[in-house]
């Protein structure tokens, strides 16, 4: 049991609390009231002739097969995304823990990518990869692979989680040492003198502990795929080839402020917001509670 | 000291707010998206028009790209906020346009401050672009840039092509690219930037074919894509067939290609004359052309269509204000201030009297090709066809055509379902903008 504090004076909890409120209602309920109005008028851009349409934006946005498709490059660019980033992380975590001397030296550099802004990394990877200019699209040509992100759907999405990914891992990386860290030492040492090699003890030992860790990473891995992103696919390929890489969040931008399209942008980004409460919600229900932070 | 800094900064302060009260200079708002050199030109021409006189205060601000300066403006118009001036990209014009009510256009603002107007001295073919269909300038053109064709004078040497004569029609560059990329002399032959600026809206211009219905949407009300005719596919599949083996490169949807021509992994390159800066600056033996047309198109060439942006603005402003733009219009519009921007910034000038002076000084001599974007969209009277295109969603139906022809050269679809793809796809979002 632990101790209730109890506010003698009625007012002040709600003088604390006033602030934060505020701020949350200036910069969330507000906005995404407006949103939520916003979704259901037809516009045009300087808001002279607006019509209230109900859910009519929101039909024609799930009836798009253009948005469909977004949907489905988002998913795609997601689990590859959340997949790479992790098994990487997963990888280094381990090989970092091995490490006998200047361990600190080797976490600190694995870390360093994470301060890194989307939008550069995004730059990096693209001139890294630029067809002409790149270095490495240079050597990727002379190893005989047609690389073309500019034309080809798949080289871009490659391109696109190899640097969502790449800025990731160090993320990853910082949860994995810690669970690794928080898995106790006798376990693993009493399984090597029962004669169990290192692939076998981290099978049956290592990984199954690291699972709350892995799962939780999973859903953040998914939400900064999901939502996270922008800068990067705005930076390497504005959503092209086609629409090879348009994912939800690239496209809310796009038809709100680059095609004007308000309303249909608006239904857009509240679609989204309710797949983020959904898997905030999914987050707190089911994750928090069995992550341990070591 | 501390304590002394603050008086002084108060007093300063102090002083400040009681000369500008003292004079009641009204400042003029001007937004626009300008960034190196040409952002240095719009702060010279800001401080020469406010040494020039006392009553107006030209206050230039930068907004970022043209799209986010076109959503700046906008956006601090829903919050009447709006700037007095707002510069405008060529593509946003239709959107501007369909703005009634937001915006003034410049003629009336000219007219009802008193200040002389006269439609004449401006350069016809971009005046008619900035206009309504009868005949009223809605926008000032600023800076305005036509798409020209570049050659590396090298790549053509060792090709063994002639380095004094630029291929002058379409079947002429794909025959010089086939040259440039059989004998090695480089990686690819021909690369191109803006495929729809260039290939689509100044295709249709230069070889007076029909872009659109509705004197290309210039005319207003319903419009339809008319980019699938057989003139375009025959163009646009001779593209697709010299991408396959790279003889033609695609560099993106925008301007990425002159990276390319600049790292001479090609050797001719279709560009904004606008891009001409960075290709000096490169110091690579350069040489300019015309844009090429195609010689099954009866008449061709017609002339080019302006692209670039012009000054807008915005309405429900004081009187007083007004004023202080039509000042600074009338300021733009002389001949030495013209000729300054267009010799410094590359953009072409937008008065006859600017261009006569420019040709006199002997400036084209010294800088062979500054006049090819001039000749070409001064050459003829402007058609139906050729004075530009207009649309309440032109970025977007821009977008549907790069997406359906990076679909036709990556091999995915031939010419004619990439053209047919983008007119039914165009054709619904119009309709669909409309419908507001």
């Amino acid at each position: 049991m632990t101790p209730r504090v109890v506010f003698p004076n009625k007012l002040l909890p709600y003088l604390l609390v006033a602030p934060q409120l505020a701020i949350t209602l200036v910069f969330f309920y507000w906005p995404a009231a407006q949103a939520l109005y916003q979704s259901m008028l037809k516009e045009d851009p300087f808001g002279l002739k607006s019509k209230f349409v109900w859910f009519d934006n929101f039909k024609k946005v799930l009836a798009d097969p253009n948005y469909l498709h977004s949907i489905k490059v988002t998913v795609v660019f997601s689990v590859a995304t959340a997949a790479v980033a992790m098994i990487v992380a997963l990888l280094l975590a381990v090989m970092a823990e091995k490490v006998v001397r200047s361990k600190g030296f080797y976490r600190t550099l694995l870390i360093w990518p994470y301060a890194v802004a989307p939008a550069i990394a995004g730059m990096l990877f693209l001139f890294l990869f630029n067809p002409s200019i790149g270095s490495l699209a240079i050597l990727l040509r002379k190893m005989g692979i047609a690389w073309d992100p500019v034309l080809n759907g798949t080289d871009a999405m490659v391109l696109l989680v190899a640097a969502a990914a790449w800025k990731q891992i160090s993320y990853n990386f910082l949860f994995f040492v810690a669970g690794l860290q928080a898995i106790p030492k006798t376990l693993i040492e009493a399984a090597a003198i029962d004669g169990a090699r290192e692939a076998k003890r981290f099978w049956t030992i290592v990984f199954p502990l690291l699972a709350p860790t892995t799962f939780f990473l999973l859903v953040i891995n998914t939400t900064y795929a999901f939502f996270d992103t922008f800068g990067i696919v705005h930076a390497v390929t504005g959503g092209g080839p086609g629409k090879a890489t348009e994912t939800l969040v690239y496209k809310v931008y796009n038809d709100g402020f680059v095609n004007l399209i308000l309303g249909s942008s608006a239904a857009q980004s509240v679609i989204l917001m309710i797949i983020v409460i959904a898997l905030t919600a999914i987050q707190f229900r089911y994750v928090e509670r069995k992550v341990h932070y070591g | 000291m501390s304590f002394r800094g603050l008086a002084a900064g108060v007093a300063a302060t102090f002083v400040l707010c009681t000369t500008t009260s003292a004079f009641a200079v009204t400042q003029i708002s001007w937004w626009h998206a300008m960034t190196g050199a040409n952002a240095e030109v719009v702060d010279k021409i800001a401080k020469d028009f406010n040494a020039s006189q006392k009553d107006y205060e030209l206050v230039p601000v930068f907004k970022g790209t043209y799209p986010e300066a076109l959503n700046a403006g906008i956006a601090a118009f829903r919050a009447k906020q709006a700037p007095d001036i707002l510069q405008v990209f060529d593509v946003g014009t239709g959107v501007m346009m369909a703005a009634e009510g937001a915006v003034k256009p410049v003629a009336d603002v000219l007219t009802e401050s008193g200040a002389q107007f006269d439609k004449g001295q401006y350069l016809p073919g971009i005046v008619a672009y900035y206009s309504k269909p009868d005949g009223t300038m809605l926008s000032f053109p600023y800076n305005s840039s036509s798409p020209i064709l570049y050659y590396n004078k090298d790549i053509f040497q060792k090709a063994g092509l002639d380095v004094n004569t630029p291929p002058k029609t379409w079947n002429e560059v794909w025959e010089a690219a086939k040259k440039i990329k059989s004998s090695g002399a480089a990686a690819c032959g021909y690369t191109s930037t803006w495929l729809t600026w260039i290939h689509t809206e100044n295709f249709a211009a230069w070889n007076n074919v029909s872009w659109a219905t509705q004197q290309n949407g210039l005319g207003g009300g319903d419009v339809e894509l008319k980019i699938n005719a057989p003139l375009y596919v025959n163009h646009f599949q001779a593209l697709a067939d010299l991408a396959k083996d790279g003889t033609f490169k695609y560099g993106g949807r925008t301007s990425e290609a002159k990276q390319l021509f600049l790292a001479g992994e090609c050797g001719i390159l279709t560009e904004s004359s606008g891009g001409l800066g960075d290709i000096v600056k490169s110091g690579m033996n350069y040489g300019i052309g015309q844009l090429p047309y195609d010689s099954d198109a009866p008449g061709a060439p017609q002339n080019t269509t302006p692209g670039g942006a012009s000054l807008w603005v915005f309405g429900g402003k004081s009187e007083e204000q007004y004023k202080g733009v039509a000042a600074f219009f009338s300021y733009l519009s002389k001949t030495e201030v013209q000729e300054y921007l267009h010799q410094k910034s590359g953009y072409l000038p937008v008065t006859l009297a600017a261009y006569e002076a420019t040709k006199k000084s002997g400036f084209y001599e010294k800088n062979p090709g500054r006049e090819t974007p001039i000749l070409q969209m001064m050459g003829k009277a402007p058609t139906d066809n050729s004075k530009g295109v207009r649309l309440p969603n032109l970025p977007q139906v821009r977008d549907i055509q790069n997406e359906e022809y990076e679909k036709m050269l990556a091999g995915q679809q031939t010419a004619q379902q990439a053209l047919d793809n983008a007119v039914s796809r165009g054709n619904a979002a119009i309709k669909e903008a409309l419908g507001n």
